[in-house]
């Protein structure tokens, strides 16, 4: 196959290449040049190119730049940031790899007659005697990125690899290390590429958007403290809510970004008993049963009944009350066995 | 390495090197590699063909040998004049927004002005009298004398006597990188104080160049330490290279106008092919005020970061706009400048002919991209 894979300069990504190349694919490396602005790590900045090329060269590949950088911030950094106007925590990751990564590239490797597009995405993708496409956790545990990558398709799935979906972390390590790839002990990263370590969210929204100063009461509406930045408020926080020490833990229960209010409570004040989820894909068919629901990256993925509910929303009911999730958060669902993916969407 | 076989349309860039000016260079990459600085007979063998490059380079550009600096290359060039006009005299910078990245970079460091431009590029004259006059302190006014991108030609005479009137205490830059191939810099050079070559544009080697100082010391240097080409800039001579370059733009100057005919011809050749067989392909600016070598077109319905891998892919050689540090193909700032639409500039493909190419080349790139264009705007089906 003619096979267009994602090199971001990471090691990953690399041995994703290298794989490809070993399992006789005609490969391309392709960068992608999303974001402008300052940058400490992800995917963007001129040396990760610079590495992604080396190992290009040294695979004995073409490597080509592409530049989404408008997609980028049309369809990942603008929606992120008005989220946080409206006390909306979105998953940036999730929204480039839906819109960017296996929409825009995808696009344009299939106009550019590529047979799939590769990426270095710790997933699987299997085949079921039905001929229907499947998307399965990754080999490493610890490592799994399939939640990040729910929104495949059927489509996208028949032309989408993962070359390093089965193996451990330590394995492409080693496989980078014994090919002498210039990328074998490069660090991972892992962080939102727009985000620097040094300013982190507070400093790239407080650039974009003027923030509000809010009140941080208990769910009886007493005041208790302020908070200098609503926005930057999310559910189940515990620190930096400007309360005084001792008494009892009190967590973010409720932010009201409109009001500028911030409702503090305890961990049981931050149970509920389920959620709906909106803007849902499936990976094959809708599904209606006990499922396994995991709502962040590396989040343990917990019993509940999914349901179809008016417009288009899921209400996922927890077996026993979960910790409320902020809204924007995606929520993905798993099969019982927590193998494959079923679909998921984005809590409300 | 041999010579791949490929479709270059991309002289703009990088023009393929002329044997002859090969062949100059040798000696001084074998026998004669004395410092051209030194005081003994091998020494002054090099010397001698740095002095009679020099001469060689004074005739064509119509300025006196002591005028003129050797650098190491364009954008040193540009990049020397405007800062270095800055540094000696204070105040400010002004020039076009087309300008290459090697000029608008510094004047915008500077804190300069940049003025606007008409629909094919040129400098907007009125607005850069009204600049001037608001002005009370420019260094230096720097108008390229042919745009890198959509090959748009300015009257340089004309910018002259809009500077002198306005602003006579300036110095005027040209960056003539991309109109030596095209132009009579006899004809330029007279206008301004300070002009920029680049040899790899015109068939020379990449790193050496040459920055023009009618008149004197005009601008500060920007590389100091031993005190080479008279104090202008430091660091020994790239002697192998400025005698290339000096045989490469003789031979430029001797063939300019038959090439001029010979390639214009071609570029119409390419582009009026691509028209009879492709709608909506716009030339960017009317040949008649442009070089021959640029064949600059908007083809609509098409992003060309995808077309150029297709041409790429059957081995023709074009480009979009300049590449950012990482490889990127940026918006162009040119035609963004000119008004011309970003999504009509998304579909912006520069092909640039030069001294090699020849009609089967034109065909070739005929014959490829017709269905490459259709093929992006049909869906990439197969």
């Amino acid at each position: 196959m003619k096979v267009m894979c994602a090199m971001s300069g990471g090691v990953v990504s690399s041995v994703a290449a290298l794989l490809l190349q070993r399992a006789g694919h005609e490969v391309v490396g392709v960068t992608m040049k999303l974001w402008g602005g300052d940058s400490d790590t992800g995917c963007c900045s001129v040396s990760d190119v610079d590495d992604a090329r080396r190992v290009a060269q040294q695979l004995g590949i073409d490597h080509l730049v592409f530049n989404f950088g408008d997609d980028f911030d049309e369809h990942v950094v603008a929606p992120y940031v008005d989220a946080h106007t409206r006390g909306i925590t979105p998953n940036p990751c999730i929204e480039c790899n839906r819109s960017v990564k296996f929409a825009r590239l995808a696009e344009r490797a299939d106009l550019l007659g590529f047979d799939a597009v590769a990426t270095g995405h710790h997933a699987n993708i299997g085949t079921t005697v039905a001929g229907r496409h499947t998307l399965e956790r990754g080999a490493d545990p610890a490592k799994d990125q399939s939640y990040v990558v729910h929104m495949l398709d059927q489509a996208q799935l028949a032309r989408t690899l993962f070359p390093v979906g089965g193996l451990q972390k330590s394995d492409v390590r080693a496989l980078a290390a014994s090919l002498d790839l210039r990328t074998a002990d490069k660090p991972d990263s892992q962080d939102v590429c727009f985000i620097t370590s040094t300013g982190g969210r507070t400093a790239f929204l407080g650039d974009r958007i003027p923030f509000r100063s809010g009140t941080v009461v208990d769910a009886a509406g007493t005041r208790l403290g302020e908070v200098e930045s609503v926005e930057l408020v999310t559910i189940g926080q515990r620190k930096g809510l400007g309360l005084p020490g001792g008494g009892p833990k009190r967590y973010v229960v409720d932010v009201d970004t409109s009001a500028s209010v911030v409702t503090v409570g305890s961990d049981g004040d931050l149970l509920r008993t389920g959620l709906d989820v909106d803007s849902v894909t499936w990976i094959d068919e809708p599904v209606e049963a006990r499922v396994l629901v995991q709502c962040s990256a590396h989040g343990r993925p917990m019993a509940a009944d999914i349901a179809a509910a008016p417009d288009g929303v899921v209400h996922v009911e927890w077996v026993t009350p979960q910790r409320r999730i902020a809204p924007g958060q995606s929520v993905v669902f798993y099969d019982p066995t927590d193998t494959m993916v079923l679909g998921g969407g984005i809590c409300r | 390495m041999t010579e791949p076989a490929i479709t270059y349309l991309d002289h703009a860039a990088s023009a393929p090197m002329r044997p002859e000016a090969i062949e100059a260079m040798m000696p001084y990459l074998t026998g004669f590699y004395a410092n051209p600085s030194g005081s003994h007979r091998f020494s002054r063998r090099t010397r001698q063909a740095i002095d009679e490059s020099r001469d060689v380079v004074a005739e064509i550009v119509a300025c006196r040998p002591n005028e003129i600096v050797f650098t190491g290359g364009g954008t040193e060039s540009d990049n020397m004049a405007i800062a270095g006009a800055v540094a000696r005299h204070g105040g400010t910078a002004v020039c076009p927004a087309v300008e290459h990245h090697a000029v608008l970079h510094v004047v915008e460091r500077a804190g300069g002005r940049v003025v606007g431009v008409d629909h094919a590029g040129a400098v907007d004259l009125d607005q850069l009298a009204s600049v001037l006059a608001e002005e009370p302190d420019v260094a230096v006014v720097s108008v390229m004398a042919v745009n890198n991108e959509v090959g748009t030609v300015t009257d340089i005479a004309a910018v002259s006597s809009v500077v002198r009137r306005h602003a006579p205490d300036a110095l005027l830059h040209t960056d003539a990188v991309q109109a030596a191939c095209w132009l009579d810099l006899r004809e330029i050079t007279p206008h301004v104080d300070l002009l920029s070559l680049s040899a790899h544009k015109f068939g020379g080697p990449k790193g050496v160049g040459v920055l023009v100082e009618r008149g004197g010391p005009r601008v500060e240097p920007l590389i100091i330490g031993g005190g080479q080409e008279r104090e202008r800039r430091s660091g020994t001579q790239n002697a192998a290279g400025i005698v290339a370059m000096a045989e490469a733009l003789r031979l430029t100057d001797a063939e300019r106008d038959t090439d001029a005919v010979r390639i214009g011809e071609l570029r119409d050749r390419l582009v009026e092919g691509l028209q009879a067989q492709l709608a909506g392909v716009v030339e960017t600016v009317s040949p008649d005020r442009k070089v021959a070598g640029s064949a600059h077109v908007c083809i609509a319905g098409v992003e060309s970061e995808a077309l150029l891998y297709l041409l790429d892919e059957a081995d023709v050689c074009a480009s979009a706009a300049s590449a950012c540090a990482s490889g990127a193909m940026e918006p162009s700032h040119v035609l963004a400048a000119m008004g011309v639409d970003r999504d009509v500039a998304l579909g912006a493909l520069r092909l640039t002919l030069g001294h090699t190419s020849t009609v089967a080349d034109v065909d070739r790139a005929i014959e490829v991209m017709v269905p490459a264009v259709e093929r992006l705007r049909r869906g990439g089906v197969r």
